[in-house]
């Protein structure tokens, strides 16, 4: 897979793309990342088929906020991709992907557990390793790491 | 949902749920309406803790995943790391890394075959599973001196070279080996009754289970010819020539034909990596590490139950930014849902069974 | 008068320590025997061989703490485990191990250890209601449902005999089999008592009552202390009767050559005893829609079969 295909067929979502150690990181806007994953699993020549990971960062102080990154990998050809979605720290909302590929489930749920990012049209949000009374999100810069 | 179902909690403290795994189950008489699988019971923190830990320290966290196969999620951290760092294994090293990870993916199939076997009401065979698995674990307490946690692996490397005795240890386990699986297979392949409990339990079909980003060893007994050492090689696995098992049906019976061929493949692997095992060419078996650039990398291995992806974020300090574990037990307990409702009640458990969780990954 | 009556009771004594004593070796040699075939020891380190480990066992679980759950229905959950090992003791009063070994022998002896031994699932089905807990009341559930639907064959395989021996009293059954035992004349019905025995006495692989693995305990998981030692009492004393009923109906009793009948006997009941725990350690448990096809399905009709195959010989011949 090169960078060019990725340009023609996404190319009007890519907000930003990057390389390194044969690894492609794009960023998009949270508004296209239906469309996009739709078109990243459907189209023959991409054919991500299976979402490895679905994670979060909380990477403040910097602004935006919080970002969403997905591994995304193919059967058919082999190659790897990472989507990263920027969002603001005042509204970390954006949508699920589990239709397509179920295995967000549970990916976005621990992501909403650990970080506070809601995921809109997911089946079933709720926290899934800490406790439903727990208070706070872990994985944030600013909750401590002992002494709460 | 008829009127006289009840909820039955099973877990988190049950023989067969291999730990602290808690399901929620909506019985019908012995038929599962629905089972809501809740997790989270070990969980320690480990993406956290390792934002303020040195990358060093992380290793030894990594141990304590998935204490089955402790030496796949050190080198699946270790090659992650490399991966950042840029820098390149010794061959010797690597050999001597997926031989040990093979052996360890050995020993995690046959504690996996003898629990579920158990699991069944099959109590002898893991007893002898757990007799060849001490033989494996002899072999890491020889090496790295310890047999569950060995945090053998180092950033470009390995904590130390094999020994002549690693080598001869090894030769001798493999030479009994296939025999034994032989055996193994005596006591339950053919076996009318291990056939009947486990044929035609916890189908799934290949799309549905990619769907689901269910890795490892279930997909490819659903036909998928999928594995990250063939399919994209890390650490020289290239040179080692291996057979892929797959099944049929996804069954719980094509897992365990799967699980078990899969034994003998890495058997095979041991044995080509100690054979061709290249002379110590005088560098050091193992890196100097001295900074960690900025950057991010995603890097994941065939661990024995599946992809075992490390993701991490570095801004160039001593710990990382960020560090993301993507556990296979963990994204493929996720189809149990799917594959238990309808069934009896021991068909849960037979499927759960199947999934091969290990707890401690799945909460992390 | 009285001499009878004391000789009756001293008879009673005797056989009822023999039984209990049994019953306490047959647990070392269960775990002595899975020892072995799980390659490992087994229990040696109370008494030399660990032969005194019953005994210890015993003491320990006298002084566990008695609990009852607090929900429980009491005088049922009291209760439950005392039919369990009375329904079978019961049992070894028309049970001979000898010719002239034995507490009484009735005319209807067999219909009378029908009639006691299916007692037993009551103590099973209260345990498993009584205690108010999810994981026994399936495993009540399955016990009465597994009980019934093989007590039907077991029954029917037993007929055979009877229409053999012409006699329902155990001792003119084993005498009927002085040329040849009742295995050589009824293989079929063998098999479907054996099979059917596995089943009444909780044994794997039809051990779906308490299968550890799905069920945690089934109908004992709230039970501790000397109720607990009951039941288990309870289990062994009936894989013991099974064994006996096995030798006595099939093997040809305490018949046999040069050794003394009660050797003879106990040489039998005791290997009766062994199969059950190399079964044990050798099969995968069945499922539950599994065993109950099993018994409806196969055992039912072919009980029938060695019936009126029986029957259709004996009015021939």
């Amino acid at each position: 897979m090169n960078l060019e295909i990725l340009e023609e067929k996404i190319g009007n979502y890519i907000k930003e793309k990057a390389s390194s150690r044969d690894e492609i990181t794009l960023t998009c806007d949270r508004e296209s990342i239906l469309p996009l994953c739709r078109i990243l699993k459907e189209d023959e020549a991409l054919s991500f088929d299976f979402l490895s990971d679905c994670c979060g960062l909380d990477m403040s102080p910097e602004t935006p906020r919080f970002m969403v990154v997905y591994n995304l990998y193919s059967i058919k050809y082999k190659h790897r991709l990472r989507i990263k979605v920027p969002l603001e720290e005042a509204d970390p909302v954006i949508d699920s992907v589990i239709p397509v590929w179920q295995a967000a489930n549970w990916l976005e749920r621990e992501c909403f557990d650990m970080l506070g990012i809601r995921f809109t049209d997911h089946p079933d949000l709720r926290r899934i390793i800490l406790p439903a009374k727990f208070d706070g999100h872990p994985l944030r810069k600013d909750f401590p790491l002992e002494g709460m | 949902m008829t009127e006289e179902s009840i909820t039955l909690n099973l877990g988190p403290h049950h023989p067969s749920t291999h730990g602290v795994l808690r399901v929620q189950l909506e019985l019908d008489g012995e038929i599962v309406v629905d089972a809501q699988p809740d997790v989270g019971f070990l969980h320690r923190g480990l993406e956290k803790l390792s934002e303020h830990r040195t990358y060093q320290q992380i290793l030894v966290l990594t141990d304590r995943l998935d204490y089955l196969a402790a030496m796949s999620n050190n080198f699946g951290y270790v090659l992650a790391v490399e991966k950042l760092l840029e820098i390149e294994v010794p061959k010797r090293a690597q050999y001597i890394r997926v031989a040990l990870v093979e052996l360890q993916r050995i020993a995690s199939h046959l504690f996996w075959l003898g629990t579920h076997a158990h699991d069944l009401g099959a109590m002898t065979p893991l007893f002898y599973m757990l007799r060849e698995r001490e033989d494996i674990m002899d072999i890491f307490d020889g090496i790295s001196g310890a047999r569950l946690t060995p945090s053998f692996m180092r950033f470009g490397g390995l904590a130390a070279d094999a020994d002549p005795d690693f080598v001869k240890k090894t030769k001798k386990l493999l030479d009994g080996f296939s025999g034994k699986v032989d055996d193994y297979e005596r006591l339950l392949t053919e076996n009318p009754m291990w056939k009947s409990r486990t044929q035609g339990v916890g189908m799934m079909s290949t799309e549905e289970a990619l769907n689901t980003g269910i890795s490892g060893p279930m997909i490819r007994a659903t036909g998928l010819e999928w594995d990250l050492r063939k399919s994209n090689p890390y650490s020289s696995y290239e040179d080692f020539d291996f057979e892929i098992p797959t099944g049929i049906r996804g069954d719980v019976y094509d897992c365990y034909r799967v699980r078990v061929k899969e034994m003998r493949e890495s058997a095979r692997i041991v044995s080509q990596a100690i054979d061709g095992l290249p002379e110590n060419d005088g560098s050091p078996i193992k890196a100097k590490v001295v900074k960690f650039p900025e950057g991010e990398v995603y890097h994941s291995i065939e661990s024995p139950r599946g992809e075992l992806g490390f993701y991490i974020v570095s801004a160039g300090g001593k710990s990382p930014f960020r560090l993301r574990v993507r556990p296979p037990s963990f994204v493929n307990l996720q189809g149990l849902n799917k594959m238990v409702k309808g069934r009896l009640l021991s068909d849960a458990v037979a499927i759960i069974g199947m999934i091969d969780i290990v707890l401690a990954e799945v909460d992390r | 008068m009285i001499v009878e009556i004391l000789l009756q009771i001293i008879k009673i004594i005797a056989i009822f320590a023999v039984v209990m004593g049994c019953v306490a070796y047959l647990t070392l040699m269960e775990r002595k025997c899975l020892g072995f075939f799980q390659i490992r020891l087994g229990p040696n380190r109370v008494g030399p061989w660990g032969l005194l480990q019953p005994v210890a066992d015993g003491i320990k679980l006298f002084f566990k703490e008695d609990m009852t759950v607090l929900h429980a229905n009491k005088f049922y959950f009291i209760l439950a485990p005392v039919i369990s090992l009375v329904a079978v003791l019961f049992c070894f009063a028309v049970v001979p191990f000898a010719g002239n070994v034995y507490i009484i022998d009735i005319p209807v002896a067999v219909l009378y250890l029908m009639a006691i031994s299916s007692m037993g699932v009551y103590g099973v089905l209260l345990a498993g209601w009584s205690s108010n807990n999810k994981y026994s009341a399936m495993g009540g559930y399955r016990a009465t449902a597994q009980m019934i639907s093989y007590e039907i064959p077991l029954a029917l395989a037993i007929v055979g005999v009877l229409i053999l021996s012409r006699s329902m009293s155990i001792v003119d059954i084993v005498n009927a089999q002085k040329g040849m035992w009742n295995i050589v004349k009824q293989p079929l019905g063998f098999i479907i008592y054996l099979v059917c025995t596995f089943a009444e006495t909780n044994r794997c692989p039809f051990d779906l009552y308490e299968c550890e693995n799905e069920l945690v305990a089934g109908y004992q998981t709230e039970y501790s202390s000397m109720k607990f030692a009951l039941f288990y009492m309870g289990e062994y004393a009936h894989i013991f009767l099974a064994s006996c009923l096995i030798t006595l109906f099939y093997l040809g009793g305490w018949n046999g050559p040069v050794l003394p009948a009660l050797l003879w006997f106990f040489m039998k009941v005791f290997f009766c005893a062994f199969c059950f725990i190399w079964v044990r350690a050798t099969y995968p448990r069945f499922r539950y829609d599994q065993l109950m096809n099993l018994s409806w399905k196969v055992m039912l009709p072919l009980a029938f079969l060695n019936l009126i195959v029986t029957a259709i010989i004996v009015v021939m011949f």
